[in-house]
């Protein structure tokens, strides 16, 4: 596929999920990335961060939602998530590469264990802060705890969910670039080599590029979380 | 629990064992079809108690019993079923989900049982009509102003078709105009729909307006239940008393309650010598005359009897006629101008114009001062059961003041 044809696909995906905007955003992004010559890397990296996102997301929410519903899951889980935010992010590196060996899946697997966290935690506050009276209100009409959960809780809880969302999304894309260590492709890579050439300007070209699908991603994602605000811009 | 049946009281066990009594012996039953306003100020424990009876506060101890189903036994898929046919739930802050619409939000309790779409639609729109949404159903909770928003909330619980309403504070949150309408729109919603009501609220005025039975709470115990007259007249306790204060006892208490009963009557068929000998034993020395049916048409005095006659009259034509009667439903604020314009008792009758007894303007001063007669305790009132049961859901003031059978005679009301 050309690179010309991906960038509309992307701007044209961009548009359904947040809009005008983002869609001009996007293409204009795309469009400097594959005139930098780094349009292989960006692509590299952005299915590396979809995959792991995706992986982790998979993980997180159930357990996020596990921790909402039940204090004492929340205080097992919650000292863990503290550990795996704080540990430097290159540890997760080392483990991975006795599975995994060097490449992409090793990557792979240390962007989840990192970018997981915020997800999780944003995921339980999402549903403990769903006022006390709306679990009443649900309960008194007789509510099952999974219709409670469905129809109360995850709804309203989504605003914040999507605010875990994007953080992980974020998360994955700062630990793709340093997994190039291991030998994980993208422009992490581009940036590695560029250190230990002493290159700058390729560098700074990369890191540029970084921002810009970081831009990117977090744009379209915001977007999406304020569409699921409750009543939110459809309502006016 | 082992203290509290021991007899601590609420404080000692809150020092004793960090632990809250809520609720300690209380007991009330609720009658269908009736309003009952649980009040009491915060911290009394009637939200607690609200909660108890559909469990979403689990009780400790005690039993909970709904058309004969013991509520605190039920298992959680059984309770679940049962909050679904039984109970309509209205919350303080309207507990609207704010992510649905308000057609979505009355519908809620529909979607809940599974009940088809259409049919789901149906009937949330129809109980969207009866509290007076219609065309906000597409609005959300956050567009709609407070007033607007509990009806929906209301609608929500009518929309389940439930038998028992249960009200937490409902219109405390609203402003004191829209909180006066919307309890005269319950009232009203009542009269049609007969639905069973418990009503929590920390406002008297709002359970006089509601007209049902009140239960007062205070530290989590019942301070006294009834009638809201027989709480303002015979305050059970120092803290009723206080309660009760401000509220405007000549325009809740009702003329049935002062009544005297123990009044001298004479039957119109009755002899002259017969009546003289009846009115000679009271100290006022006026009587009432009744006909057969115990309907009052005129009062006669002991002057008017001595009087020497040649044609010996019958009591018809001795009496006076014309006499103001009270119905026994009539508030004493509108009962006060007619006891201003009689100088002798005046005649309470009940709705079918029978003698209850007599009233006069000291009974009456001395209710307003705070004084009653304390006459009710007493007699087991007749009177009082029987027009109990209406005023309980509609409003005693709506009784006109009605004149004796046969005397046109008009009362400024």
């Amino acid at each position: 596929m050309p690179p010309w044809l991906t960038i509309i696909v992307f701007a044209l995906l961009a548009w359904w999920l947040g809009g005008r905007r983002v869609a001009i955003t996007t293409a204009i992004g795309f469009a400097f990335l594959w005139n930098l010559r780094l349009w292989q890397p960006t692509l590299e990296t952005i299915v590396l961060v979809t995959l792991s996102t995706t992986a982790a997301l998979l993980i997180g929410i159930p357990i996020g939602i596990a921790c909402g519903l039940s204090r004492r899951t929340w205080r097992t889980v919650g000292p863990c998530l503290d550990m795996m935010q704080t540990m430097p992010s290159f540890v997760y590196l080392i483990p991975a590469i006795p599975f995994f060996g060097l490449g992409a899946v090793s990557a792979c697997f240390a962007t989840i264990i990192f970018s997981m966290p915020p997800v999780i935690r944003l995921t339980a506050l999402g549903i403990m802060q769903v006022p006390q009276e709306l679990i009443e209100a649900s309960d008194a009409f007789g509510s099952t705890p999974a219709q409670k959960l469905l129809k109360v809780q995850l709804p309203l809880a989504l605003p914040t969910i999507m605010a875990g969302i994007n953080q992980t999304i974020m998360l994955a894309l700062s630990m793709v670039v340093i997994a190039a260590m291991i030998g994980a492709g993208g422009l992490g890579r581009e940036v590695w080599r560029s250190i230990q050439r002493l290159e700058a300007g390729v560098g700074f070209e990369t890191g540029i590029a970084i921002v810009i699908v970081a831009v990117i991603l977090d744009r379209i994602t915001q977007k999406m979380a304020q569409r699921m605000r409750p009543s939110g811009a459809t309502a006016h | 629990m082992a203290l509290l049946k021991g007899g601590e009281d609420k404080d000692a066990i809150l020092a004793k064992t960090s632990s809250v009594v809520a609720l300690d012996r209380v007991s009330f039953d609720v009658d269908e079809g009736e309003i009952l306003v649980v009040m009491g100020l915060s911290g009394s424990g009637k939200s607690t108690m609200l909660r108890c009876i559909n469990r979403l506060v689990e009780p400790t101890e005690g039993s909970i019993v709904v058309d004969g189903t013991e509520v605190t036994s039920l298992s959680a898929r059984d309770l679940l079923e049962f909050r679904r046919s039984k109970f309509g739930m209205v919350f303080q802050n309207f507990g609207l989900f704010p992510n649905r619409t308000i057609l979505d939000n009355v519908a809620y309790g529909l979607e809940i049982q599974k009940v088809g779409r259409r049919e789901r639609i149906d009937k949330a729109m129809r109980s969207i009509e009866v509290v007076g949404l219609k065309g906000w159903e597409t609005k959300f909770p956050n567009q709609l102003s407070g007033g607007m928003q509990q009806r929906a909330g209301l609608a929500r619980a009518l929309a389940v078709d439930a038998d028992i309403l249960l009200m937490d504070e409902a219109f405390s949150a609203l402003d004191p105009l829209i909180r006066r309408e919307m309890q005269e729109e319950l009232r009203q919603l009542q009269q049609k729909l007969h639905k069973t009501i418990v009503f929590v609220s920390h406002d008297l005025d709002e359970a006089i307006t509601l007209g049902g039975r009140i239960v007062l709470m205070k530290d989590g115990q019942i301070v006294q239940s009834g009638l809201p007259e027989e709480i303002l007249l015979q305050p059970a306790t120092e803290y009723v008393r206080r309660f009760v204060e401000h509220i405007d006892i000549s325009s809740v208490v009702t003329v049935g309650r002062l009544v005297d009963r123990d009044v001298p009557t004479v039957v119109v068929s009755q002899t002259i010598a017969e009546a003289r000998e009846a009115i000679a034993r009271t100290p006022s020395g006026v009587a009432f005359v009744l006909d057969e049916a115990d309907r009052v048409i005129g009062s006669i005095d002991q002057a008017t009897l001595q009087q020497p006659s040649r044609h010996s009259p019958s009591i018809a034509q001795l009496m006076r006629t014309g006499i103001v009667c009270l119905q026994a439903a009539t508030t004493l604020k509108a009962a006060l101008s007619v006891l201003v314009s009689e100088p002798e008792s005046v005649a309470v009758v009940d709705s079918d114009d029978r003698l209850i007894g007599s009233l006069t303007t000291r009974d009456a001063l001395a209710a307003l001062a705070g004084q009653p007669r304390r006459n009710t305790g007493e007699t087991p009132n007749e009177g009082a059961a029987e027009w109990s049961g209406q005023s309980r859901n509609s409003r005693s003031t709506s009784y006109a003041i009605k004149p004796s059978p046969g005397l046109p005679l008009t009362v400024p009301t």
